[in-house]
């Protein structure tokens, strides 16, 4: 199968790649690329263990084409951290221990952090509506939505 | 120095968890992210039948396309008469059935069966193999439900498969490969004695652990017999163990890289894909990778089995429990196993019942091979002991807590299947419900209702090891051989650090490979802070002893001379000389070198079972039959809580599964025995958006067999939300529902019926 070229940024960086027009970007980001913290748990959308955004937007990758990000900013949770140290979503899912195994962690991550960009002040309400998503099956949720709570709180307080 | 009643400096705190930072950026390694130059990557052809004989396969337009480097069926196992039991824990499996489970022999017993593995230069390419690979099925009809496939008529799975009762063999060709039965006091007696006897039949659906990682193996056999396989298993060992019987190899060739875990729950205890990794990169020499598709998963792992239960109780007129009887079926799957006898141990477990008798069926049916989730058979018991107790409360006319208080279990109370308890925490969990400020809140809306229930697990014990390496820095590098699913790295690591006086972050535990530590039992039972946590402690014992002689050799004194207390090494006849563990770490190159500490535990007794206990307030939708939590609250005995976040997280995350369980999950099966709902679209486990926050409270009742009083608190809190969730469908209005799932369309039929007099 002849391979397409992209060109595309991903957490800030230029990046190109080959890509075959049925490999979904999780697939490209996972095994063509090596951003292995974007994790599959089902490969169909229902899952959210695969988030990212790109341009901005809350995706599963294993839903999108990895021709489609052509020309796109792609943002993983590879891209969270910065030099200074962790983004306040990662620092009080931590605090908060809301995560036991991990796996759906990377995607409640992203997800969480396209929230609070979306939504600086979410109620308990709104978090557990935007993050319907994202399937824990360890955690039952309640530390994962305090964390985010408390992450939009530690955001706005430095912002 | 460590002291039972006294206050420690790290157990009960809450520190960051070791590999935190890994798993927040991304950069911790699962299983599934395992890659190596050169790698393959395989797919497994399943069976699209539930019961079928597998006539003949033939792989030659598969192997023919480009590509694809290596076919392999159930054909290519080593050729053995052998028919062993494997010890995997939480249970024994023949290692004929755990062969026909990884690649199917002659037969397959369930749709998603894997029949043939395929290695090709990528995924796409495999998976396109898969669909050229030609078997041939002779159809034989389906069996479906536990009770249809005891019946004396019934299509048998296994046409030589005999019943063994009562440590018997019986000879008699059945699908029921195992009945155990006990019976304690009088109970035909007891019931004709009672005031009240109340007998329900209950039936629970097949539900998945649904782990969000899906299994994987990533195998290199290497042309000198030297295998190694990276996994994501709840034992490095156990898998070992099983790789080397289901391939002949021996386990000294064999050695399993735990990678880590993304969920278990009990369903990565056996191997599915290692085996037919390891096959293929035999014939290739190459690493081949494969992994589940999510359809995989719930067609092609074990599940846990449906059940059909009846209990039967019967009650004096004070409201005292005075005979039990239960009635138990599970579904095994394709192959026999099935955690029943589990079931048999917790389905009276709370309480006192001085006559009873139990009868428990492993029976086997075309679904998938059932494993451990988590409390295996609990929560269907509990189901059935908790909402008899609560219509017994109801006749009797007492308070539904009080009449659990009254009967509760204690130290001393000798268990229908014969076990006599230690020291529990079943009577101070119930009392936490009590004095709970949920118990005394009021309902905030129509159409709701509050309900209670408990539940029981037993833990187990079993083997640990782990060695400690005291650094230069006075730092420790910790390997243990406990597969870390929820933070147990740490949970171990602070019970080596309060006995040696370091931080929690002065420890750095690892997780250890099956060639670096000790055999190590699964993390399973929930063990893993229980036993490899006393582990921790033994080495961190051993450490000290150790550094005591340091500190002789360096004082010139004797060993006994040196005492060490609250972190600190002393002359007891000169107040001057003294070392913290940090200073006296530095001294080590001068005084003989490294200090490695070992523990190994194999615990026979003092393990101390569980207790957990509910309260969920329910709101019915009337008009739809949906059923809402509107608050939730778990209680549990964690005999000393050594991270309490942790603890919470494992009792949050238990109770969700068994709301799950309670309202949502089931496998939904067509006639003839496919699945019509192996998505996670389809088959619906909680989002954060069904559910309230899930209120912990932690209750301690030291476990006098554990040097810190720790009880394992994975398990037993999924067994309780069924029953509480069903009894407060009833209080509000006024249905009781003995099926699982509790779906909208059970309780709209069951309002409907109650509507009509029924």
């Amino acid at each position: 199968m002849s391979k397409v070229h992209i060109q595309t940024k991903i957490n800030g960086e230029e990046v190109e790649f080959l890509c075959e027009p049925r490999q979904s970007l999780l697939e490209i980001l996972r095994e063509g690329l090596g951003f292995t913290g974007t994790k599959e748990g089902c490969n169909d959308g229902n899952c959210g263990a695969c988030s990212c955004t790109v341009d901005g937007v809350l995706i599963d990758s294993c839903l999108m084409l990895a021709v489609e990000a052509e020309g796109k900013e792609i943002a993983t949770v590879e891209g969270l951290a910065s030099s200074e140290g962790l983004h306040p979503v990662q620092q009080k899912f931590l605090e908060h221990a809301a995560l036991q195994c991990g796996i759906c962690t990377p995607g409640f991550l992203v997800a969480a952090k396209a929230l609070i960009d979306h939504n600086p002040d979410p109620s308990e309400h709104e978090v557990r509506h935007w993050l319907a998503g994202n399937l824990c099956r360890c955690t039952g949720y309640d530390k994962i939505v305090r964390a985010v709570i408390d992450a939009a709180q530690e955001v706005r307080a430095s912002a | 120095m460590v002291d039972k009643n006294g206050n420690y400096k790290v157990i009960g705190t809450r520190p960051i968890r070791h590999d935190g930072t890994e798993k927040v950026t991304g950069q911790a390694i699962y299983g599934g992210d395992t890659r190596f130059p050169g790698m393959l990557y395989g797919h497994v052809l399943r069976s699209p039948h539930a019961h079928a004989r597998v006539k003949s396969i033939d792989t030659s337009k598969a192997e023919a396309l480009e590509g694809v480097r290596a076919v392999v069926t159930g054909a290519d196992f080593p050729p053995t008469t052998a028919d062993d039991m494997i010890d995997l824990g939480e249970g024994p499996t023949s290692l004929k059935s755990m062969r026909g489970n990884v690649l199917a022999l002659d037969k397959v017993f369930y749709k998603g069966h894997a029949v043939a593995g395929v290695a090709a230069i990528n995924a796409h390419i495999a998976d396109e193999a898969i669909a050229l690979i030609e078997v041939e099925y002779e159809v034989l009809p389906p069996v479906l439900d536990v009770r249809q496939a005891m019946e004396d008529n019934a299509t048998l799975l296994h046409e030589n498969m005999t019943t063994t009762a009562f440590g018997e063999d019986t000879g008699k060709k059945s699908n029921v490969s195992l009945h155990l039965n006990h019976v304690l006091g009088d109970p035909d007696a007891a019931f004709a004695s009672a005031a009240v006897v109340v007998e329900r039949e209950f039936t629970t659906a097949t539900v998945h652990q649904g782990y969000i990682e899906p299994q994987n193996a990533t195998a290199m056999w290497k042309t000198d017999g030297h295998l190694t396989v990276w996994t994501s298993t709840q034992g490095a060992f156990t898998t070992q163990k099983q790789l080397g019987a289901v391939l002949d190899h021996p386990i000294s060739k064999t050695k399993v890289v735990p990678q880590e875990i993304g969920g278990g729950f009990g369903g990565k205890i056996p191997v599915y894909l290692e085996p037919v990794a390891a096959l293929l990169s035999r014939k290739t020499n190459k690493p081949v990778k494969l992994i589940m598709t999510r359809a995989d998963v719930f067609e092609g792992t074990g599940p846990t089995p449906g059940s059909y239960v009846r209990v039967k109780l019967g009650a004096n007129k004070d409201g005292k429990l005075v005979a039990g009887e239960a009635y138990m079926a599970f579904e095994s799957g394709g192959y026999p196993g099935s955690p029943m006898p589990c079931g048999v141990m917790c389905v009276f477990g709370c309480y006192e019942i001085p006559n009873g008798r139990i009868d428990g069926f492993d029976v086997v049916v075309n679904k998938p091979r059932s494993f451990a989730y988590r409390a295996p058979c609990s929560t269907q018991v509990a189901l059935a002991t908790e909402t008899v107790m609560d219509e017994i409360a109801e006749q009797l006319g007492l308070d539904r807590l009080q009449f659990r208080l009254d009967n509760i279990a204690a130290e001393g109370t000798r268990r229908v299947d014969g076990m006599v308890y230690p020291r529990i925490g079943a009577r101070e969990t119930l009392e936490a419900i009590r004095d709970s400020e949920h118990w005394q809140a009021a309902l905030t809306g129509d159409n709701q209702g509050r309900g209670i229930s408990i539940g029981y697990w037993f833990n187990v014990g079993l083997k640990s090891a782990v060695t400690a390496s005291v650094n230069k820095d006075g730092t420790v590098n910790l390997v243990e051989g406990s597969t870390d699913i929820g933070g147990s790295r740490t949970s171990i690591a602070m019970q080596f650090a309060e006995v040696v006086g370091l931080a929690a972050e002065d420890i750095n535990p690892q997780v250890g490979d099956t060639s670096s530590i000790g055999y190590t039992d699964v993390t399973g039972g929930s063990r893993t802070t229980y036993a490899t946590g006393w582990a921790a402690y033994e080495a961190a014992h051993d450490v000290i002893r150790q550094m005591r002689e340091r500190a002789a050799k360096l004082w010139e004194c004797e060993d006994d001379q040196v005492e060490f207390d609250d972190g600190i090494f002393r002359h007891s006849g000169d107040a001057a000389k003294k070392y913290n563990f940090k200073e006296l770490a530095n001294e080590l190159d001068e005084t003989g070198g490294p200090v490695v500490g070992n523990g190994t535990v194999d615990p026979a007794s003092g393990v101390g079972g569980s207790f957990a206990a509910n309260i969920a307030d329910v709101e019915v939708d009337l008009e739809t039959g949906k059923v809402g939590i509107a608050r939730f609250t778990v209680v549990q005995d964690a005999g000393k809580a050594i991270h309490p976040s942790y603890v919470e997280g494992q009792m949050q995350g238990g109770s969700v599964q068994g709301i799950g369980w309670a309202l949502n999950e089931e496998y939904f099966y067509t006639d003839d025995g496919n699945m019509a709902n192996s998505t996670f679209l389809d088959y619906r486990i909680p989002t954060a958006l069904d559910l309230p926050m899930i209120e912990p409270i932690i209750v301690e009742v030291p476990n006098p067999g554990h040097p810190f009083g720790v009880r394992g608190v994975g398990e037993a809190n999924i067994a309780p939300p069924p029953a509480a969730i069903a009894n407060a469908i009833y209080q509000a209005v006024g249905v009781r529902l003995r099926e699982l799932p509790m779906r909208p369309e059970r309780v709209v039929a069951a309002l409907q019926a109650q509507a009509a007099g029924g």
